[in-house]
């Protein structure tokens, strides 16, 4: 027992069956969160029913894809057909282990980390290939084809916009990112003189491209192709599709954070008088407001049941900003608080675009990624270099 | 102990998928073949500590290469165009082949004998010194002009490809 402990290979496995056995519940309620902020921005309620103000939904509905049955097409390529969804969300959670979420809380640091991501959303765009192809329907070959199309169009951007980020670090670890970050001063974002805006607004609006999105939501365009490349695809093997593209919109948003945001970094984080108001005061905003908003709320519920369930959640927001106001549950659980402010500040903008943007034509999507897209990103390239060059 | 396990895992992934993609009857399952041996080299090269290349070689051939290749597999009905005379049953050109290639590997295998011993184990690279940067070190300075000569090479592929794609320019 001891001897397995000591094996260098043992904790990063343990903190990656975690990390991605914890992925599904933050995408139940990454969805929740995205229903109800879309809702929100068209003036709806949003999910109401299940749950005191339909908190419970997204956990309903994966009960539901669960039970349901499991339709494969007779005419369709059977094995392929099964294999398709296991690629994409093969290569999602792989992208999440090797994003540090603090310095000690990660599952490994490789020196290639950013490659290694690259690498997997590379091969992830043969799962939606695949699985367009299997199916045996013109809905998901097209569907498939535009996807494999936008992503290859899109990788050469987000590539090139990564490329800034590393000239400025000088390493392609994940972690050496963070650390050369913080030994700067400054969140990469705003480095070279504010000239590095332009990479990061190049890497969010291609990460947006990347996720299958809107406005890039193409391959999945509801109006043209049903449901593009998982039209065929019902219960689990859907769950599945649906969970790999949230957690890939983690991983984007993991890398974006990491690259251009400081990572697990507070804001301004070379500032000593800032470390006590920031890493005190924004826990306590968001959390005692969140369980302030619930107390509230939970005087105006319909039914008592509900009234005392989101009573109770407001209580334990209370007691979590509470518990983050002991400095010795502060010091190590705070660079996660960070991170995951920054995660959940793209997801929101990402929701945001949807709730915004009516969708792109196709030819006006490749005509964005091919010569709006790819000479910016080159130019932020050769300015940047010059810059940092110049600087140093 | 664990690498060996791993090294025959990749091994055998990357000689089952280079037989499967001849032997599978689909262009599709022939491709997916291909893309796991294509994976089981890059594995390999992990396990040799060449990052870059595994990286490299997983962008390009699975992420690059092959999923043009499926795009074009998937557009055009290979299906039809397989059962066409010229495309099977070349068994006597098959042969030649396996003579040459085994003659080949025989004669390696009878003159250079001695090539197949393992030298000593190479120093381990300084601590900060990763792959990529001595890579990049060697590329940037040391052979500067093959790698330029090499990028022009892939801008006139690139020039090319423009040319015969575009009727009007």
């Amino acid at each position: 027992m001891i001897n397995l402990l000591a094996q260098p290979w043992f904790i990063p496995l343990v903190t990656g069956v975690v990390i991605i056995a914890l992925a599904p519940l933050a995408v139940a309620f990454t969805v929740l969160l995205e229903r109800k902020v879309l809702a929100d921005m068209q003036a709806r309620l949003g999910p109401m029913r299940v749950g005191p103000q339909g908190v419970l939904q997204t956990i309903a509905d994966a009960v539901k894809l669960l039970t349901k049955e499991d339709v494969v097409p007779s005419d369709s390529d059977k094995w392929l057909f099964r294999f398709a969804p296991v690629v994409s969300f093969f290569t999602a959670a792989t992208c999440l282990t090797v994003v540090p979420f603090s310095e000690a809380i990660k599952v490994t640091d490789v020196n290639v980390g950013l490659l290694i991501i690259s690498a997997m959303s590379a091969v992830g765009i043969l799962g939606i290939i695949l699985g367009g192809w299997s199916s045996n329907s013109h809905y998901s070959l097209l569907g498939g084809l535009r996807s494999a199309a936008q992503l290859v169009s899109y990788e050469v951007a987000l590539g090139l916009a990564l490329m800034c980020g590393v000239m400025s670090a000088g390493t392609l670890s994940m972690t050496g990112i963070v650390k050369a970050q913080l030994q700067r001063g400054i969140w990469f974002a705003f480095d070279n003189y504010g000239l590095m805006l332009v990479p990061m607004m190049i890497y969010l609006i291609s990460s947006v491209a990347e996720t299958n999105r809107a406005p890039f939501d193409l391959p999945e365009a509801e109006s043209e192709l049903v449901a593009g490349f998982h039209t065929e695809y019902s219960g689990f093997r859907w769950g599945i599709y649906m969970l790999s593209e949230y957690i890939n919109m983690f991983a984007v948003g993991s890398v974006l954070i990491t690259l251009f945001w400081g990572g697990w970094l507070r804001p301004f984080p070379n500032v000593a008088a800032l470390a006590i108001p920031l890493n005190y005061g924004v826990p306590l905003v968001v959390f005692g407001g969140t369980g302030l908003g619930c107390l509230y709320l939970s005087r105006r519920q319909p039914i008592q049941g509900y009234a005392i369930g989101i009573a109770g959640l407001g209580v334990v927001f209370l007691l979590v900003a509470a518990i983050f106001m002991i400095p010795a549950v502060n010091g190590p659980s705070i660079p996660v608080f960070w991170w995951a402010l920054k995660l959940f500040t793209v997801l929101y903008i990402f929701i945001w675009l949807r709730g915004t943007f009516p969708r792109y034509r196709y030819d006006q999507l490749m005509n964005i990624g091919w010569k709006v897209m790819i000479p910016t990103a080159l130019a932020a390239i050769f300015i940047n270099a010059i810059v940092g060059m110049a600087r140093s | 102990m664990l690498e060996t396990v791993f090294f025959y895992a990749f091994a055998a992934l990357t000689l089952a998928g280079a037989i499967l993609t001849v032997t599978m009857r689909s262009a599709v399952h022939c491709a997916i073949a291909l893309i796991s041996s294509l994976a089981g080299v890059a594995g390999l090269y992990l396990l040799q500590h060449a990052e870059f290349l595994f990286a490299v070689q997983i962008v390009l051939y699975i992420g690059g290469v092959m999923v043009l290749f499926l795009f074009v597999i998937m557009l055009v009905n290979l299906d039809a165009a397989a059962r066409e005379r010229q495309f099977h049953r070349h068994w006597l050109a098959a042969l030649a082949c396996l003579a040459g290639t085994g003659a080949l590997v025989a004669l390696f295998l009878t003159r250079g004998a001695e090539s197949f011993k393992l030298g000593a184990p190479a120093a381990e690279a300084a601590p900060g010194a990763g792959n990529i940067e001595t890579l990049s070190m060697l590329l940037f300075r040391e052979y500067l002009v093959p790698f330029e000569l090499a990028s022009l090479l892939l801008l006139v592929a690139i020039v090319g490809g423009v040319m015969m794609a575009k009727k009007r320019i």
